[in-house]
């Protein structure tokens, strides 16, 4: 495959940054897409110019750490896939590709196509875990959870934390993030007892980061790579107006 | 309670509950035009003499559930645009909807339509002549009332303002769409799975609305051009009758 690749290149997070365009021949379509823009770097060594930075780490679509914005979409055209997990079988020969950085005033870019997304770690140090040690694993069924509920939360722990969903927010809002971090623990029997701190801190810590608010778009559930339903989102709107009216009244 | 991100979203879903509401109560009474000049200048009548505190309570109430909504959403907005400084060279739209995305034009709209409103058949400064109508027919006594029935129709008599009717009202249809399910979102009452129905419900009321508030002007064009004869135009206290 041959391809036209519009690449956002900035030097660092007070430059301006710009597209830039490069030709790559010889892709292979079983190629994932990051194995195409590790080729391109090759290619860019071996004419001398400066290789394009990118996150990546296990290429197997569960640690969240690679990002893009590939054609207007996070993660690419392909529907609850990462980039590391996406095809060059899914473009054709001659295509023009434009790769993005996830744009978000929360997400500053480092370099090129690497943003600084620690933004969703102070969001989880705020009320992501739970405060006492709860020591290791416990017998089958020693802790009793509902299947449903034991489901629910495994949906909501499927977030990988990778940005899309604030990537593809026309607001840039962390609602899918944070309602998902804070829903899984909120279901199960050992994150329910500090339920209404953990909100708090957590939509606090959201707030702070500068990201926008929901506006009940669904484009954030789109782009997960996880296909983190809207209903972590109404879940966490109604357990913070519970949480804030107890407060009121305690 | 209201100033965290969340806590915007209850303003805007709590003040869009009463408004919600409202516009249904409108719409009902309003219709009563259809059933002739007795029965809508009796129901204003009605209306306008409801016991001062009651009226000027839900009048303010209503007033004040506006400036919150609108103002509010000024603070959403601007923190919106604030949040995502850069655009995406390639903007992509994959599952929202032109209604949801359009609640600020259609906001806008309905806040230039709700002024002009109340200045022309409310306060009545746009055409203080709508003022002298008066009459007995619906009257509880032989009193003479305020004929609505005469000034709606005058009113709706210029094309423009017909238009100008209609075309808010469907940017009402709009707002409400998106409006009425992120109501049960923004509270967290609602779950994808009774969602999509919820979705259905809001773009039926929406259209309902639409359609209930739109007919009296479309019909009083209609007649306007000597399409149909509905109205009692023979009743008209108006010096200036339709066409």
């Amino acid at each position: 495959m041959k391809l036209i690749l519009k690449i956002w290149r900035q030097d660092g997070p007070q430059d301006e940054g710009d597209f830039e365009i490069h030709q790559i021949d010889q892709v292979s379509e079983d190629s994932s897409f990051l194995e195409m823009l590790d080729q391109l770097n090759e290619q860019l060594l071996g004419e001398g110019i400066e290789p394009i930075l990118f996150d990546h780490d296990c290429r197997e679509g569960i640690c969240g750490t690679c990002s893009l914005t590939i054609n207007g979409l996070p993660h690419g055209p392909e529907n609850s896939t990462t980039t590391c997990q996406l095809h060059m079988r899914k473009f054709s020969d001659g295509d023009t590709i434009t790769i993005e950085p996830f744009r978000a005033r929360a997400f500053p870019v480092v370099r090129d196509l690497v943003v600084d997304r620690s933004a969703f770690d102070r969001i989880t140090q705020a009320g992501g875990f739970i405060t006492v040690r709860t020591g290791s694993a416990p017998d089958g069924n020693a802790l009793p959870v509902p299947k449903d509920d034991s489901d629910l939360a495994m949906d909501a722990a499927a977030c990988i934390g990778c940005g899309a969903c604030v990537a593809s927010c026309k607001n840039a809002s962390a609602m899918l993030f944070t309602s998902a971090k804070a829903g899984h623990l909120n279901l199960l029997p050992q994150g329910k007892a500090e339920k209404d701190k953990r909100v708090l801190a957590m939509v606090s810590a959201m707030d702070g980061a500068g990201f926008g608010n929901c506006r009940n778009y669904g484009e954030c559930s789109a782009a997960c790579p996880k296909d983190i339903s809207l209903d972590y989102i109404a879940k966490l709107n109604r357990d913070h107006a519970k949480a804030k009216i107890k407060k009121i009244f305690s | 309670m209201f100033t965290s991100s969340l806590g915007k979203k209850y303003i805007m879903a709590l003040t869009g509950i009463v408004l919600i509401g409202f516009v249904f109560v409108h719409m009902a009474g309003n219709l009563q035009i259809l059933l002739g000049q007795e029965a809508i200048n009796a129901y204003a009548h009605a209306l306008q003499s409801l016991p001062m505190p009651i009226l000027w309570g839900s009048r303010v109430f209503l007033i004040v559930c506006v400036i919150l909504h609108a103002w509010t959403a000024v603070v959403l907005i601007r923190e919106n645009r604030a949040a995502r400084p850069h655009a995406n060279e390639i903007e992509v739209t994959k599952r929202a909807g032109l209604a949801s995305l359009k609640m600020g034009f259609s906001g806008i709209t309905l806040l230039l339509f709700i002024v002009f409103h109340l200045l022309h058949f409310t306060i009545r400064t746009i055409y203080p002549e709508y003022d002298d109508l008066m009459t007995t027919v619906g009257s509880p006594n032989e009193g003479e009332i305020h004929d609505v029935y005469s000034m709606v129709l005058a009113g709706f008599n210029h094309l423009w303002i017909s238009i100008f009717y209609v075309v808010a009202m469907f940017s009402l249809s709009g707002h409400l769409a998106h409006g009425f399910s992120s109501v049960f979102q923004s509270l967290g009452i609602r779950s994808e799975s009774w969602g999509k129905k919820l979705d259905l419900a809001g773009k039926a009321y929406a259209w309902s609305i639409c359609l209930g508030f739109s007919i009296v002007p479309v019909l009083v064009t209609i007649e306007k051009f000597g399409f149909i004869t509905f109205f009692e135009t023979s009743t008209y206290s108006f010096p200036v009758a339709l066409n």
